[in-house]
C-alpha cells in the first residue's frame, strides 16, 4: 500500500465532534487586525479580571465535598476548622435538593447519597455546631431550595448570635441551569425565577458579603453541550436574570458585580482556554451594551471552574489523572478565580481520600512548579488562541442571538430549545465514540482487559432509617400549629409579589421541613414536568 | 405463528429516584431509536410502581433504567421485583450509570440481566437488547 | 378458535391492563390472530366518547391530554389514551415521549395509556391505532383521548375515529398559518391556540378566524384561547368537549327510540 506523505489522519479536524474546524496552521491573517489588544484589568477584560492575574494570590483551590449525615460533616468541619480552614463546601443530597423530606416515596435510596441530608433547622443547626458562622464562609450548592436552605443558614446564625449582615460565602441558585441540564427543579421557570430573584434582593440588602448566585455552564457542558454552547447559554440565563433584577426595578451596579460564574474545563486544552477568555470578552459587552454599565465591577467575569467529570472514564481510571491534569491546565491558563479538580475514581463511586489529595496535589503542582501561573493569559497572542476565541464569541453570538429572537432564556427553555440541542450534541458525541471518529484512550482505543478496582467509599444504609427516625421525632416533639399557620402563610405570601425570604425564615423557626415547605410552594406555584425534545 | 410478524422491540427507558444526570438516558433513547426499536421514553423523577406499571401497559420487552446518584441498590431490585409481581416476568431489564463493580452480584442476583457502565458503547447495548429478549 | 386469545380477551373484557395491553402489541406487529380478536370483540358494547387531540409537534398536545384526563376523573369517568408518534422512515425505530407530561395518571386505576409509533403508515392513523382504539373501548373506558403528531395529507382520518376533533395550534415559526392556509383546520371542531401568553397568539386567532370564514362549516367551528401549563382555558375547553359529548349521547339516545 502508498501512502500519500502529505495525507493527514482524518479528514477533516474539529475541536470536538460538533465543534470548530481547526485549520493545519494560523498565521497572522487568521487574526483580525488590530483585534483585542486590551491589557489584563481592561475593557473586554479577555485576558484577566486582575492587572496581577496570579502574580499576587493563587486562584482558590476549593473541593466540594458531602457526607452523608450532619453529625458526619460536622466532624469533619469541626477538624477543618480546628486545622484553621475557614472555608466550608456543603453538597446536599437529592431530595433537600428537589423539595422532598427524607421520608418521601421519592427519597428511598437517595438520603444521604449525594451529601448531607438535611431536613430542617434543626438538622442545619446541628450541621454546623461548635462553628461559629460569624467566623467561615460557607459555598452552598443548592438550586431549587435555595431560597429555603439560606433561610436556614440565616436562622442558625441567629441562633448563634451572629449578625445575618456580616455573613459569607454563596448558594448557586441558579435555577435557569436546572431546565437545562441538571433536572433538580420543583416549580416552573415562572415561579422559580420569582424565588431566585426574591434572594437576590435579599442578600444585597440584608446579606452584603453574599454571593447570591453562581451562573452555571457546568453542568449544561456534563450534559453534553459543545463549548460554544456552553458559554451561549450561561450568558443567555445570565441575560434573564440580570433582566429580572432590572425588572424587580434594582440597579444594574448594584447587584452585577456580585454576579459569579462557573464553567466546565474539557480536555481540549485550547478550545478551553480560547473559551474561557471569550466568556470574558462576551460578558463585558453584554453588561456595557446591553444593560448600559460602564462599571468595571459589574462588566468582570468572575468565575469557578470544575474539571468535567463527564470526561473521567471507568476505564484505567489512573488515566483520569492525566486528563484532570490537562483540564486544570485550561482553567488556570484561562484565568479561573477558583478551581475544584476531581478525583480520578470518581466514574466508579464517590471519590476514596487517596484520590481526592491526587486531585488537590494535581492544582498545587500546577501553581507551583508549571510555571504557567507567572503570567497572565500565557498563550495570548498566539494566532490559534486568538482566532479560537473570536470564533467561540461568533458562535456564542449566534446562539444568544437566536435565543433572543424565541424571546429570552425563559422561552427556549419552555420550547425546549436549549435541551435539544445539548441532546443532538451529546448524541453525535456518543457516535463518534462508538464509530472510534472521536478517540477516548482506554475506552475505544488502548484498551485493556486488566480490573483496576479501587477501595471503595460508601454510605452505610442505616442513615436512610436514622434520618427518617430524626424527622418522626422532630415533627413529634416541634409546635404543629405554629408549623401549620407558619406554612399557611408561605402560601398567602407565595400567592403576592412580596420577597419570599422573611417568611421563609420564619417558617423554618417553627421548625417546618424543607420538604414541607416545597409543598406549599407546589400548591401555589404548581410543578414543573421536563419537555419531551427527543 | 410469528414469522409473517412484524417484530418491533420496544423498549422503555426511564431514570427512577431523584436524580437528573439524563444525558444517558437520552442517548441511549436515541441510540435505540437508531437501532430500529421503538422506545418509550419516560424521563425523570419516578418511583419503581410507576416505571412498572407503564412498562406493563406499554407491553415493552425490555426496561431499561439509569441512575447515577448511588440509590440503584435500593431501585433496581424493587423494579424488578414488581414486574415479576404484576405479570411482566419476562421483561428484560438493563441498567446502566455509575454502578461499582461490586454491586454488580447482587443486581444480577435481583434479576437485572445487563449492567452498562459509561462508556459502552450503544450498538453493543442494542445487540444486547436483540439477542436477549423473550418471546411473551 | 385459539385458547391463548380467548382468554386475553376475555381478560381484557374484565379490565385486565396486561391483557389489554398484549393484544394492542399483536394488533400492532399484524399478527396473523388480529382478525380472530377483533371478531371476539363485541361492537355492541357501550361505547366511550371518543376525543381526537391534533396538531403539529411541540403545540403543547400531551399537556393538554394530561389536563383533560384530570377533569374526566374528577368527574369519575375513566379514561383510555394513545399517544401516537412518527416512526423514522429510515431505520424503523421511533421515540414515544408524549408519555412525560402524563406522569400523574400512571397509577390511576381508571386510566390506561398506550404509545404507538406508526410503522409505515406515514402522516395519518393506522390500522392498527383503530383497532386498538377499539380494543381499548371495549375495555370499559368511558372516554377515549387519542393524541396524533404532525399533520399531514392523511390526517383527516382522525375524524373517523374520534367524535370530536381538536387541533392545537401555537403562535410563531409560521407552521400554524402554513397549516391553516392549507385548509387543514377544517376537519377540526375546536380550534385551540396553545401557549396564547407568546407573542403573537391574537395574529393567528384573527388569522384562524378570517380563514374560518370560508370554511363549509364555519358556524360550529369554536376557536379557543388556552395556556395549558399554566392551567389558563383549559376548564373552559373541558367544559366545551363535554357540551359536544352531552349532545352526542342525547343525539344517539334519539336515534335510538
Amino acid at each position: 500500500m502508498t501512502q500519500d506523505k502529505n495525507a493527514e489522519r482524518k479528514k477533516e479536524f474539529r475541536t470536538t465532534v460538533d465543534g470548530t474546524v481547526v485549520k493545519q496552521v494560523y498565521t497572522a491573517a487568521d487574526v483580525a487586525q488590530p483585534g483585542d489588544t486590551s491589557l489584563p484589568a481592561e475593557f473586554p477584560f479577555t485576558r484577566h479580571v486582575q492587572g496581577n492575574g496570579y502574580r499576587g494570590r493563587f486562584w482558590t483551590m476549593r473541593q466540594y465535598a458531602g457526607f452523608a449525615t450532619v453529625e458526619e460533616t460536622n466532624k469533619r468541619y469541626k477538624y477543618l476548622y480546628g486545622q484553621g480552614s475557614t472555608g466550608f463546601s456543603v453538597a446536599f443530597h437529592l431530595p433537600t435538593q428537589e423539595g422532598y423530606d427524607s421520608d418521601h416515596t421519592l427519597s428511598a435510596g437517595e438520603v444521604g447519597k449525594t451529601g448531607v441530608a438535611i431536613d430542617s433547622l434543626k438538622d442545619m443547626e446541628q450541621l454546623w455546631d461548635g462553628i461559629p458562622l460569624s467566623d467561615v464562609s460557607t459555598s452552598m450548592t443548592i438550586n431549587a431550595t435555595a431560597s429555603i436552605i439560606l433561610a436556614m443558614y440565616i436562622a442558625a446564625a441567629e441562633k448563634q448570635g451572629a449578625d445575618p449582615s456580616k455573613l459569607k460565602g454563596t448558594v448557586q441558585n441558579d435555577i435557569l441551569k436546572e431546565y437545562v441540564a441538571r433536572n433538580t427543579y420543583i416549580f416552573g421557570p415562572g415561579p422559580s425565577m420569582r424565588l431566585v430573584t426574591d434572594v437576590i434582593g435579599y442578600c444585597a440588602e440584608k446579606l452584603p458579603e453574599w454571593n447570591s448566585i453562581s451562573i452555571s455552564g457546568y453542568h449544561i457542558r456534563e450534559a453534553g453541550s459543545t463549548a460554544i454552547q456552553e458559554v451561549a447559554f450561561t450568558m443567555a440565563n445570565g441575560i434573564a436574570y440580570v433582566q429580572a433584577m432590572l425588572d424587580r426595578g434594582m440597579k444594574i451596579d448594584s447587584f452585577a458585580p456580585r454576579l459569579s460564574f462557573f464553567f466546565a474545563a474539557n480536555t481540549n486544552l485550547i478550545e478551553e482556554v480560547a473559551k474561557f477568555r471569550a466568556a470574558r470578552r462576551i460578558w463585558a459587552n453584554i453588561i456595557k451594551d446591553r444593560f448600559g454599565s460602564n462599571n468595571p465591577r459589574s462588566q468582570m467575569l468572575r468565575f469557578h471552574v470544575q474539571t468535567d467529570g463527564f470526561t473521567l472514564t471507568e476505564q484505567q481510571p489512573l488515566n483520569n489523572i492525566m486528563r484532570v491534569t490537562i483540564q486544570s491546565l485550561a482553567a488556570v491558563m484561562g484565568g479561573c478565580q477558583s478551581l475544584h479538580t476531581n478525583s480520578y475514581d470518581e466514574a466508579l463511586q464517590l471519590p476514596t481520600e487517596q484520590a481526592v489529595q491526587v486531585a488537590l496535589r494535581t492544582q498545587q503542582i500546577i501553581a507551583e512548579e508549571s510555571g504557567v501561573a507567572d503570567t497572565i493569559d500565557p498563550l495570548g497572542g498566539s494566532y490559534y488562541m486568538e482566532n479560537l476565541t473570536n470564533q467561540i464569541e461568533k458562535g456564542a453570538k449566534k446562539y444568544i442571538e437566536k435565543i433572543d429572537e424565541m424571546g429570552g432564556a425563559l422561552e427556549a427553555i419552555r420550547k425546549g430549545y436549549m435541551q435539544a440541542e445539548i441532546a443532538r450534541s451529546a448524541y453525535d458525541y456518543q457516535k463518534a465514540v462508538d464509530s472510534g471518529e472521536q478517540i477516548v484512550v482506554g475506552v475505544n482505543k488502548y484498551t485493556s482487559k486488566t480490573a483496576d478496582e479501587t477501595t471503595i467509599f460508601e454510605v452505610d444504609p442505616a442513615v436512610e432509617k436514622k434520618q427518617t427516625e430524626r424527622l418522626r421525632i422532630l415533627r413529634q416533639e416541634r409546635d404543629n400549629l405554629k408549623v401549620k399557620s407558619a406554612l399557611e402563610k408561605v402560601k398567602k405570601v407565595a400567592a403576592t409579589n412580596e420577597n419570599m425570604m422573611p417568611v421563609l425564615i420564619e417558617a423554618v423557626k417553627t421548625y417546618a421541613t424543607q420538604g414541607e415547605i416545597s409543598n406549599a410552594l407546589r400548591e401555589v406555584f404548581g410543578e414543573y414536568r421536563e419537555p419531551s425534545i427527543l | 405463528m410469528g414469522s409473517t410478524e412484524l417484530k418491533t422491540i420496544r423498549v422503555l427507558i426511564a431514570k427512577p429516584g431523584l436524580d437528573g444526570h439524563d444525558r444517558g438516558a437520552k442517548v441511549i433513547a436515541r441510540g435505540l431509536k437508531d437501532a430500529g426499536m421503538e422506545v418509550i421514553y419516560l424521563g425523570l423523577r419516578l418511583t419503581p410502581e410507576q416505571i412498572v406499571e407503564a412498562a406493563i401497559q406499554e407491553d415493552v420487552d425490555a426496561v431499561g433504567l439509569s441512575s447515577l446518584s448511588g440509590a440503584h441498590l435500593a431501585l433496581f431490585p424493587k423494579i424488578v421485583e414488581l414486574l415479576r409481581s404484576k405479570g411482566g416476568e419476562k421483561i428484560l431489564v438493563v441498567v446502566g450509570g455509575i454502578i461499582p463493580k461490586k454491586d454488580f452480584a447482587v443486581l444480577k442476583e435481583a434479576g437485572v440481566s445487563g449492567i452498562f457502565g459509561p462508556g459502552t458503547p450503544i450498538p453493543e447495548i442494542a445487540k444486547f437488547i436483540q439477542e436477549n429478549i423473550q418471546e411473551k | 378458535m385459539n385458547q391463548k386469545i380467548k382468554i386475553l380477551v376475555d381478560r381484557m373484557l374484565s379490565g385486565d391492563k396486561p391483557s389489554l395491553a398484549r393484544l394492542i402489541s399483536l394488533i400492532e406487529r399484524e399478527s396473523p390472530e388480529v382478525p380472530e380478536i377483533m371478531e371476539l370483540v363485541s361492537p355492541s358494547q357501550l361505547q366511550p366518547y371518543r376525543v381526537g387531540i391534533t396538531g403539529l409537534a411541540g403545540a403543547g398536545k400531551s399537556t393538554l391530554v394530561n389536563k383533560l384526563t384530570s377533569f374526566y376523573r374528577k368527574q369519575n369517568l375513566t379514561v383510555g389514551i394513545i399517544a401516537v408518534d412518527p416512526s423514522s422512515v429510515i431505520t424503523g425505530g421511533a421515540v414515544l415521549g408524549d408519555r412525560i407530561r402524563m406522569q400523574q395518571h400512571y397509577l390511576d386505576e381508571g386510566v390506561f395509556i398506550r404509545s404507538m409509533a406508526t410503522r409505515g403508515c406515514y402522516g395519518g392513523l393506522c390500522k392498527a391505532v383503530e383497532d386498538a382504539a377499539k380494543l381499548i373501548s371495549v375495555s370499559g373506558k368511558d372516554i377515549l383521548i387519542i393524541e396524533t403528531t404532525g399533520i399531514g395529507q392523511t390526517e383527516t382520518e382522525i375524524t373517523k375515529v374520534a367524535d370530536v376533533v381538536v387541533m392545537v395550534l401555537t403562535p410563531g415559526f409560521g407552521d400554524s398559518i402554513q397549516l391553516m392556509k392549507a385548509g387543514i383546520i377544517e376537519i377540526a371542531d375546536i380550534i385551540v391556540v396553545n401557549k396564547a401568553d407568546i407573542e403573537g397568539a391574537d395574529i393567528l386567532v384573527n388569522e384562524i378566524r378570517n380563514e374560518l370564514k370560508y370554511s363549509t362549516r364555519k358556524k360550529d367551528q369554536l376557536v379557543m384561547m388556552v395556556q395549558a401549563s399554566n392551567d389558563i382555558g383549559v376548564a373552559e375547553l373541558f367544559e366545551e368537549i363535554e357540551k359536544k359529548r352531552l349532545e352526542n349521547n342525547l343525539e344517539e339516545r334519539i336515534l335510538k327510540c
